[in-house]
């Protein structure tokens, strides 16, 4: 095992819960954990990103059981909040058109790094927005709310048991114009004109909920990642099976077939090696019978590829051994970018837990905290 | 006219359970109230103009849902976070 560096790094970990924020604090060995917050206790926390480009503006999303959603920001590492100017909302509908409400907003992403104000987000029911102000006001972003065939791609009456959303946003390091985004009952799309037009990117990623099992569209991509340092790499953890598409190639390889049988391919999250582009990490759940969604056999673990999916290798050390039934959900599971980095997960029953070792070892950063949605980590 | 907040609104009148606003419909009531304390109304109001799900509002003990009610000045507005979720 690699040494942790010590060279006054630190890393920091966001988790939006169902009753709150939680901010995490440590240095570079990861061993005790500062904890600040609960951050707006009771308030439904579903996204909570820190600005990699200042790095110190953080927006959160929330909303309550009550209120209406809104968009929380700091600009100080999440010392301080104030509520933002104008949460993203669709326009007023005109007489006979469908009225569309913003539910909750569920994604947040910073825009490319030459637009330093610039960010994305996506909401249920789908929609998708873009602020040009550091998020204090949000825009919708007509190119896809408003899109033809807007019913057709987001099945705004279908999809996750909070509804329907557009649930994953990534801008192409190379190009702010190219920006794929993630419907939970539409799949990955993808547009070159920041967002005037667009087109699916499904071919080859199968549906089993669908009389047709390859559609063009109607997938449900959980996740959807696209390496820094390869950003013609993409890998995805749908409904259906873990995938890897490399562009331009427009066809995903199902990897997820070269996991064990009896565990599959199912599961919410994905995430990659920050350096490393052959290197991913899933937590599959049990999607048997009436998709339980919980860890396989109540027994929870990572597994992890180091040759882009020909293999994939169990991690569960220092996890649960039995009687563990928890579910990671598509945001929770998360890495830093120290060497070797540091992998965490959220769960669904309130434990935090992380790896200093690249999943070789597991330990219990917090436990008794809300349901966990999202898990962010940044390292400063 | 007397305005009662619920607790889970209250971070935006400064704590105040209880305020003064004018307003001849309920609608112009929220925006008066919003123009005083910022980001109010959407919480409690969604962008097609429709009373938020989980909120109710009482004129006189009444429930309304119209934001075109027409209000008076001795009208006591109640509004409430609704039995729901956990």
């Amino acid at each position: 095992m690699a040494v942790a560096q010590s060279n006054g790094r630190r890393v920091m970990l966001m988790v939006g819960t169902r009753k709150g924020a939680f901010i995490y604090h440590a240095d570079t060995a990861r061993g005790d954990w500062r904890i600040e917050g609960p951050h707006f206790l009771g308030h439904i926390i579903h996204h909570v990103v820190l600005d990699p480009r200042d790095r110190k503006t953080m927006l959160m999303a929330s909303k309550t059981g009550h209120l209406g959603p809104t968009i929380f920001r700091s600009t100080d590492v999440g010392a301080t909040w104030h509520e933002v100017e104008r949460p993203p909302a669709f326009p007023k509908a005109a007489p006979g058109e469908k009225a569309r409400a913003v539910e909750h907003t569920f994604w947040l992403n910073p825009g490319h790094c030459g637009e330093r104000d610039t960010w994305y987000a996506g909401t249920c029911p789908p929609g998708l927005f873009r602020s040009e102000d550091g998020g204090e006001s949000w825009q919708p972003i007509a190119g896809w709310n408003d899109h033809p065939k807007y019913l057709e791609w987001n099945r705004p009456d279908e999809g996750t048991p909070d509804g329907a959303m557009t649930q994953w946003v990534t801008v192409d390091p190379r190009d702010a114009s190219h920006i794929y985004i993630v419907t939970s009952a539409g799949g990955v799309f993808e547009t070159y004109d920041k967002g005037e037009s667009w087109k699916p990117l499904n071919r080859g990623v199968e549906v089993t909920f669908l009389p047709d099992p390859y559609p063009e569209v109607g997938q449900d991509t959980h996740c959807l990642r696209l390496h820094p340092r390869r950003p013609d790499r993409l890998y995805q953890q749908s409904h259906c099976g873990i995938y890897r598409l490399d562009r331009p190639g427009e066809e995903w390889i199902r990897i997820g077939r070269n996991m064990p049988a009896e565990i599959g391919d199912i599961g919410f999250a994905i995430v990659l090696h920050p350096r490393d582009p052959d290197t991913v990490w899933v937590f599959p759940m049990d999607a048997t019978t009436v998709w339980p969604r919980t860890s396989p056999g109540g027994r929870p673990a990572t597994y992890r590829t180091r040759d882009a999916g020909l293999t994939w290798e169990r991690q569960d050390r220092g996890l649960p051994r039995e009687q563990a039934w928890f579910t990671v959900k598509r945001q929770g599971l998360s890495i830093d970018e120290l060497d070797p980095p540091g992998v965490y997960f959220g769960t669904t029953s309130g434990e935090l837990w992380m790896s200093p070792d690249e999943g070789e070892n597991w330990r219990l950063v917090a436990e008794h905290l809300p349901e966990i949605y999202s898990v962010e980590a940044f390292t400063f | 006219m007397r305005v009662l907040i619920p607790s889970q609104l209250r971070s935006y009148t400064r704590g105040a359970a209880e305020i003064d606003a004018i307003g001849a419909t309920l609608d112009e009531l929220l925006v008066n109230i919003e123009r005083e304390f910022k980001g109010f109304r959407f919480r409690i109001v969604d962008e097609q103009d429709r009373v938020r799900r989980h909120i109710k509002i009482f004129v006189n003990r009444e429930a309304v849902r119209e934001l075109a009610h027409p209000l008076a000045p001795s009208d006591e507005v109640q509004i409430v976070g609704a039995l729901t979720g956990g």
